[in-house]
């Protein structure tokens, strides 16, 4: 007997066969959507927005394509998600991860046809995967220890990881610039320090890495527009009116003459505060919180460089750079800790007018300017910068280098064969499908570039028989080359992200044999 | 029969709008309930053992929860059916009390429902049906104590442990990490464990997860984990034996309770209340100072002037730290929650043996570690994964090895899992059915043969033949006299499973006989349904 209403109204159920074809086929669309974005002739996608004023993207980077969809399958969505993540966590091979996971998936697709169950496919997955990060693990390359070479390597990561973005063709100007970003960070992984200013206008090549510290700020009228060997205070105090904190206090007056006398004895109070900070002996004061014409005045009479408004990220980074603290009372100066730098003068990147700090102590933090056409071009690069940062920044502190153009696929392919003959039992099945999943990178990003992927992967494979070859992909000639040679390297550490966790998401959405989808909340039609 | 008659003849309405509600009665009532149960089970059968399929679940606002924990799957199932609840309470009811062992109790109410049915178009009464599931329950219950073991570990030699809690995570997506998953949550266990009482408190165990790194990165933490950082960006980030004031109320000028004003009129006391305010801040950092402390917690904010102060004077301090992490951190370090800074004395600070601040990932996000705190009894396990539904999964996962092993603690007593014990109990109970007179007989016989559906359902889960293995294991049981045969889920090759150690807790099993039973004795107790119909 039917049982009517088991689950609310309009909750679905898929079970079995239907559930498990559900979720495939939502995670192999999202692989192929993104598919053609593979590699250094991927294509871009335009993407606009529903919001207000249909806003529009251009971009090839996979997390930020995701990031944009709207997904109703839970399948698409656990890829979405662990793009995501490897987005967080190394930055860069957003999209591979995906269109492995979704290769997996169609593999496994064809042995859950031929009546293999899925469990016995994750198991054989699993061994594959562990073989696969084994042999990536042997022939990586370790250059910490000699700072030139680990240099050039850095710099072959951030031009591989270059080549596939818009900013492919001033790669080597702007590899160099996010590697010398990078090691000004000594190590520390906090992106936060490398501020990107976007200006439009100029070219992609006028962008440049300024060594000292950029703030996007005017300078107050009257004051000094060039200080040499400035010394800074770095602060966050309220300058406009000092409020009484003691709670319930108001002023009650009950004669003009009065009024005036508490606005003088509050001009009193704001002079006093303003003496006590050029006590310290500074000719630059920076604050987070507005500064009133009154201080401002001030402090201009003071010859003192008086900077309002900088935002809370401005103010870390300045204290960070400047070896600064920042300070909210005033009344011990000789403890206060000042911040210097050489020289803060006003320059002009386009036809703005930036504040320019320069010959700073500790330099942990510098700025990168980008120019470029239009905002879209900007946006992107952006982007793209960041996902070089993120890697460089990972492979400093994990200096382990592979070869790239689809060496590393190989490499595992071979090792991952290898088990599947040695396995018994219909786990080598799943292997092998493993070892043809992870083939399936090099092929999308040889179909990219219109060269014949199959006439090209099997020349590969024959190459990569001989264990030591260093053969890869040369999109540029449409050849099989060594990649030692064309200095085209990844980080390790992207590339056992992308195969781990490609493997778990696979192996999540294969052990689903049922969907159960909740109605969709309501909403109020506020329209 | 909604109409009725009064003493004098006079019909009157019992039922309010008759038509407008849809009822069912009897035998039919019965098979409704009985279907709706089944069903239930039916979507959980498949997550059981430890190759059992995962579940995925959307929310009503999209987000995807992936899991294979029964009472996960039922609760966010958005059940409309009133015997469905009561399924979804069933569950609910192990996972409180027991906390593993959430799916099979379903499966086993499923089978009994089942059974059930089939009593009842031979028309035995329910009422006589429920009684013989009573009478089975008990001899089950009694079987199993007689099969038990007992478990033998010691605090120096937690391997049985260890081993226990991974038969448990075995079955979840976590199986690929379980042994040291395992170890942590014994370790966890362990360290709150008041052996002497045979007791946990769970609640001194906090898991915390965060997205990102990988799931090798999981920790356990001696101490508390908080999601905050330091209220100044340059403030030490790192306090070796540190003395904590543990404060619940603002770096800030007082706030009287009482609606009052302070008139400002003259330039006097307008310079004296600057000043006040300058000493009431002066005073408050000088307090905390006074009586030693290296480090303030506060539940609320401070102003600006009062953090440089705080900084100023080699003061660290964290601002905005939650209720519940406050009251952990007290509990943590020994220290007292001081609601006034006039109260605050050296005796009420909290002691830790470091306290630093760890950054993760490209982004920036903090966290302050609090280790090596005075009353060690309070631990953190702190979980890394690639993504939210991992996470997710692996706390769930990590609770459910935390009951297990808590549960060992309390009572030590084992049965062998992989089916055993139901076999087992199922051979038993079907013997004590010929004993016994009287028309339950039938419904002894029928709980026994529901005994057998959940080894059956792990057979089915794990790809063998389930009736030729069921049969297979049964006979070697009752041949060999050996109850400790069950299902070869992992194709290990041998089925005792004494051998492969798989085993769960005791009471965690006779919780799911009894619960079970409760349930299905009051859905067959019904027999009217009236649903309000839709309006």
């Amino acid at each position: 007997m039917a049982i009517e209403r088991l689950l609310k109204d309009e909750a679905t159920e898929e079970k079995g066969e239907r559930a498990r074809m559900a979720s495939f086929v939502g995670a192999m669309a999202i692989a192929d959507l993104v598919k053609t974005t593979l590699g250094p002739k991927g294509m871009d996608k335009i993407l606009q927005s529903t919001g207000r004023g249909h806003n529009v993207t251009v971009t090839n980077d996979g997390a930020t394509i995701l990031k944009s969809l709207h997904i109703d399958n839970p399948a698409a969505k656990v890829l979405v998600d662990i793009s995501k993540v490897q987005d967080d966590e190394v930055g860069d091979g957003t999209t591979s991860v995906v269109v492995l996971a979704g290769e997996l998936l169609r593999e496994a697709e064809k042995l859950i046809m031929s009546k293999i169950h899925p469990m016995t496919i994750i198991e054989g997955y699993r061994m594959a995967a562990e073989c696969a990060r084994n042999a990536l693990l042997k022939r990586t390359t370790d250059n910490k220890e000699d700072p030139e070479k680990f240099r050039s390597d850095l710099l072959k990561i951030a031009t591989t990881t270059l080549c596939s973005k818009i900013l492919s063709q001033d790669k080597e100007h702007f590899a160099k610039l996010a590697v010398d970003a990078v090691l000004k960070l000594k190590g520390s992984t906090n992106l936060e320090s490398i501020q990107i200013i976007k200006k439009a206008g100029g070219s992609l090549s006028d962008s440049f890495l300024d060594e000292g510290f950029i703030l996007d700020k005017k300078i107050g009228i009257g004051q000094p527009k060039r200080i040499e060997n400035a010394r800074i205070l770095v602060a966050n105090t309220a300058m406009d009116t000092d409020k009484v904190k003691i709670y319930g206090a108001r002023v009650r007056v009950d004669s003009m003459a009065k009024v005036a006398q508490i606005e003088t004895a509050e001009k009193e109070k704001m002079r006093e505060k303003v003496q006590k900070i050029v006590a310290h002996g500074i000719n630059c004061f920076v604050n987070r919180q507005l500064i009133y014409n009154f201080p401002e005045e001030l402090f201009a009479d003071a010859g003192i460089l008086a900077i309002e408004h900088a935002d809370f990220d401005g103010i870390e980074r300045l204290a960070l750079v400047t070896g600064g603290e920042i300070a909210s009372t005033f009344d011990n100066p000789e403890s206060v800790k000042l911040g210097r730098c050489k020289l803060i003068e006003e320059i002009m990147i386009g036809e703005d007018k930036l504040i320019h700090f320069s010959g700073v102590d500790m330099g942990q933090a510098c700025t990168i300017v980008l120019r470029g056409a239009s905002s879209h071009v900007l946006d992107e690069a952006e982007r793209s910068l960041h996902d070089a940062l993120c890697v460089l920044s990972q492979t400093v502190n994990d200096s382990r280098v592979l070869y790239g153009g689809g060496w590393p696929e190989m490499v595992m392919t071979r090792e991952v064969d290898e088990l599947a003959r040695r396995t018994p039992g219909k786990k080598s099945h799943a292997i092998e499908a493993f070892s043809r999943a992870l083939q399936i990178i090099p092929t999308t990003i040889a179909d990219n570039a219109g060269l014949d992927s199959a006439e090209l992967i099997s020349r590969l494979r024959a190459e990569h028989h001989n264990a030591a070859s260093a053969a890869g992909i040369d999109v540029l000639s449409g050849t099989v080359g060594d990649m030692e040679k064309l200095g085209i390297s990844e980080a390790f550490k992207v590339k056992q992200a992308v195969l781990l966790s490609a493997t778990e998401a696979a192996e999540m959405i294969l052990r689903v044999d049922e969907i159960i989808s909740c109605a969709p909340r309501r909403r109020e039609d506020r329209m | 029969m909604a109409l009725a008659f009064d003493e004098y003849g006079r019909p009157f309405i019992i039922l309010k709008e008759q038509e407008q509600k849809t009822r069912l009665r009897g035998l039919e009532a019965q098979k409704a309930n009985i279907a709706a149960g089944k069903a239930i089970a039916r979507i959980l059968r498949t997550s059981l053992g430890p190759k059992g399929m995962d579940k995925m679940l959307q929310s009503p606002d999209g987000d995807v929860t992936i899991t294979n924990d029964g009472a996960t799957i039922l609760e966010q199932m958005d059940v409309d059916n009133q015997i469905a609840k009561l399924m979804v309470e069933l569950s609910r009811s192990q996972d409180y009390e027991i906390g593993d062992g959430t799916t099979g109790v379903v499966v086993l109410a499923g089978a009994l429902l089942e059974q059930a049915e089939k009593l009842l178009e031979r028309g035995i009464h329910p009422i006589r049906v429920a009684e013989g599931y009573e009478m089975a329950s008990r001899i089950a219950v009694e079987h199993m104590e007689k099969i038990s073991q007992k478990f033998e570990f010691s605090i120096t030699d937690a391997e049985p442990l260890v081993q226990t809690c991974s038969t448990t995570l075995s079955s979840k997506i976590v199986s690929r990490r379980k042994r040291d998953l395992a170890a942590i949550a014994v370790e966890a266990v362990l360290a709150v464990a008041d052996l002497e009482r045979k007791d946990v408190n769970l609640d001194l165990i906090k898991v915390e997860g965060k997205v990102g790194g990988k799931l090798e990165d999981t920790e356990l933490i001696h101490g508390i984990i908080v999601d905050k950082d330091m209220s100044h960006p340059q403030m030490p980030k790192r306090i070796e034996d540190a003395k904590i004031a543990i404060l619940t109320c603002p770096f800030e000028p007082p706030k009287p309770k009482t609606k009052h004003k302070v008139d400002i009129d003259t330039v006097e006391k307008f310079q004296t209340l600057r000043q006040q305010e300058q000493k009431y801040f002066d005073e408050m950092v000088q307090k905390c100072k006074d009586v030693g402390a290296t480090l303030v917690i506060c539940q609320w904010g401070f102003d600006d002037e009062a953090n440089h102060l705080l900084m100023h004077r080699n003061l660290p301090a964290v601002r905005w730290v939650g209720g519940v992490e406050l009251e952990l951190i007290a509990i943590a370090t020994g220290g007292r929650i001081v609601p006034r800074f006039q109260e605050l004395t050296p005796e009420k600070l909290g002691r830790a043996g470091i306290v630093r601040e760890k950054s993760f990932g490209t982004t920036k996000d903090r966290m302050l570690y609090i280790e090596q705190c005075a009353n060690s009894r309070a631990v953190t396990i702190f979980i890394r994964g690639g993504n939210k539904m991992v996470i997710e999964e692996t706390k769930r996962s990590i609770h459910d090895a935390l009951c297990v092993a808590r549960n060992l603690i309390r009572n030590n007593s084992i049965v062998y899992g992989g089916g055993s014990a139901e076999i087992s109990c199922s051979i038993a109970v079907e013997a004590a059915a010929d004993r016994h007179p009287g028309v339950e007989q039938y419904a002894i016989r029928s709980f026994a043969e529901a005994l057998e559906y959940v080894p059956m359902a792990l057979a089915e889960n794990s790809g063998l033949q389930p009736i030729d293995t069921l049969t297979a294991v049964k006979a070697q049981q009752v041949k060999e006299k050996n109850p400790y045969c069950g299902i070869d889920c992992n194709d290990v090759g041998t089925n005792d499973m004494r051998e492969q150690n798989v085993f769960e807790t005791l009471i965690g099993k006779q919780q799911q006989i009894l619960l079970a039973t409760q349930v299905v004795k009051m859905i067959l107790k019904i027999d009217d349904v009236i649903t309000p119909s839709d309006f």
